[in-house]
């Protein structure tokens, strides 16, 4: 096979890798300091795509205001802070009531409202997605990468992506704020006796993962079409991808989701009909070697 | 000398379990206390129950004249500026030692310099890029103690910090206590070591079966100490 045809594909399987990576991200976060799987995160993906839509296209005629559009790069921090926002009253007000539960009542609450909004988007928006108008002129194109021709946009996406987990990964593993959610992740109550508001700490935690995958869903918005099932399809490997990876750590998550992304990738080019369940094939084989996933600590032991 | 910390009829469970059934002692500024007993007496719950980490209480705790049983844990250590080291120590595996040193937020403007810390403690110096769980027992200790010096806390809740150190780390504990009572801080102790304790100490408050079963004052142990002795044997 030619070099840049495996270049290419590289390339191609980054620009899912980074979107697994991103949502896996932030599903490792809140699993450290809440111990919940947010069953949520593919829909508030959608709803951060659907925020960045609604925003360019729906919002200025709802308001009268017909030329009005909030721009992609408005998008990129509002819908994070909408959607994280939105995040921090479910934990506030729902998900904070069971912690003194069994985890599983987290997942299924979760799980709840992933259905409750997909179910909500679905009634005023077309299921099969609608286009994004809202990508900016200057991310148009493409750009010759010297082993290939490939969409600006896309490069972009990749890029910011790679940098947000980037940025993520070192505040938390090398700064004094990253300090205090190591310490809650492992010993809470402990960090609270310190005088630390872990309530505050968590409810902020996941805000911020939830903020994560509403980016991801930006990010996504012009290059897939936005739609009330887009998270629901996409979170299906990124659970998969966790399994993979394993839960315990930030990097582990980072690492195995662009790694996938690329291995996915290869495969499309190597034997296309394996492309869709290469991942899945992947976790089996690590399931039965590695229970706890590839950077999972094994607790059984 | 002003009251620090007042308890009465304390009261505490873990799930359905009863654990304290009514404890009721007292701290004055600068004192010394030590919470002695057999296993299971009650007194590591003591502590947990003033910080709020049990699942359950009753009772009165008041902190420099408020109340506080029904605070939030962290508000509990705000208000009566803490400082808790847990019996197991609660080093952070994955915090470095000057990280798990940082972590405790200042609590007063009275906590210790880092600098001044460690080189009160000269070992925890040279490790301080070492992760929690590469320190030996005694390091873990040291660092616990040191971590709670550093936040300007003003009452120390220490919980059995002699349990299963060498003769000459727990000698450099006991000198550790001593500078720190002449700091002026505030110190329980929960210890099973008596010989360490006794010294220290301006009170005993002597626990079993999750009560007080005995005051001792420093002035009296010499006359009690064959009491003593018997309630604390196995
Ligand atoms: N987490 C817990 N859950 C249930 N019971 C506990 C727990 N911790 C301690 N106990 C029980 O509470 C009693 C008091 O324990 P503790 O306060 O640890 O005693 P001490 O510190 O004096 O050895 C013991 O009977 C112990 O078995
Ligand atoms: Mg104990």
């Amino acid at each position: 096979m030619h070099l840049n045809v495996i270049l290419a594909q590289t390339m191609l399987g980054l620009s899912a890798g980074v979107f697994y990576a991103m949502l896996s991200l932030g599903l490792a976060i809140i699993f450290g300091l809440l111990n919940v799987i947010n069953f949520a995160h593919g829909a508030l993906y959608m709803l951060g795509a659907f925020v960045a839509l609604i925003g360019y296209s729906y919002i200025g005629p709802w308001l009268g205001y017909d030329d009005f559009h909030l721009g992609f790069w408005w998008a990129l921090i509002v819908a994070p802070v909408v959607v994280g926002c939105f995040g921090m009253l479910i934990e506030r007000f729902m998900l904070r009531r069971l912690y003194q539960f069994d985890h599983i009542y987290g997942l299924l609450l979760t799980f709840g409202i992933a259905l409750i909004l997909q179910g909500l988007m679905s009634r005023y928006f077309n299921v099969s997605g609608t286009a994004y108008g809202g990508q900016p002129d200057s991310l148009s194109g493409i750009v010759n990468l010297g082993f290939m021709y490939f969409p600006t946009y896309r490069l972009f996406a990749i890029v910011v992506s790679i940098i947000v987990c980037v940025v993520t990964w070192f505040v938390i593993e090398r700064t004094s704020l990253g300090a205090v959610l190591r310490a809650g992740v492992e010993n809470p109550r402990l960090v609270e006796a310190f005088g630390i508001n872990v309530p505050r700490l968590i409810t902020l935690t996941f805000g911020f993962g939830v903020g994560l995958a509403a980016l991801a869903g930006v990010l996504a918005a012009p290059i897939y079409s936005v739609s009330p099932l887009m998270g629901a399809n996409l979170i299906i490997t990124v659970f998969a991808v966790v399994v993979i990876g394993g839960m315990g750590s930030i990097g582990g998550a980072i690492v195995t989701g662009l790694a996938l992304g690329l291995v996915q990738g290869l495969t499309q080019a190597l034997y296309p009909p394996a492309s869709e369940t290469v991942i899945f094939f992947i976790m089996v084989i690590v399931l039965l070697i590695r229970p706890a996933g590839l950077f999972g600590k094994d607790t059984a032991s | 000398m002003p009251e620090l910390l007042r308890i009465r009829d304390l009261n505490a469970w873990y799930g359905e379990s009863h654990v304290l059934h009514g404890v009721d002692m007292a701290v004055n500024e600068g004192e010394v206390v030590t919470l002695l007993g057999r296993n299971g007496a009650g007194r590591t719950t003591t502590l947990k129950s003033i910080l709020g980490l049990v699942d359950k209480r009753r009772g009165s705790i008041q902190l420099d004249g408020s109340e506080v049983i029904n605070r939030p844990t962290h508000r509990i250590a705000r208000q009566g500026l803490l400082g808790y080291c847990p019996e197991e120590r609660g080093i952070f595996s994955r915090l470095n030692v000057d990280e798990n040193l940082n972590l405790p937020p200042r609590l007063s403007r009275h906590g210790m310099p880092v600098e001044e810390i460690y080189a009160m403690f000269p070992n925890l110096a040279e490790r301080r890029r070492s992760l929690g769980t590469q320190l030996s027992g005694g390091e873990q200790q040291m660092l616990a103690m040191a971590r709670i010096l550093r936040t300007g806390a003003r009452l120390l809740l220490l919980d059995e910090i002699t349990e299963g150190l060498a003769p000459v780390i727990v000698k450099t504990l006991g000198e550790t206590i001593q500078q720190i009572k002449q700091r002026g801080l505030t110190i329980v102790l929960v210890e099973q070591n008596f010989h360490f304790a006794a010294p220290l100490a301006d009170r005993h408050y002597i626990m079993e079966h999750g009560r007080v079963a005995e005051v001792v004052e420093a002035a009296d142990v010499e006359a009690k100490e064959a009491h003593i002795k018997r309630l604390l044997s196995v």
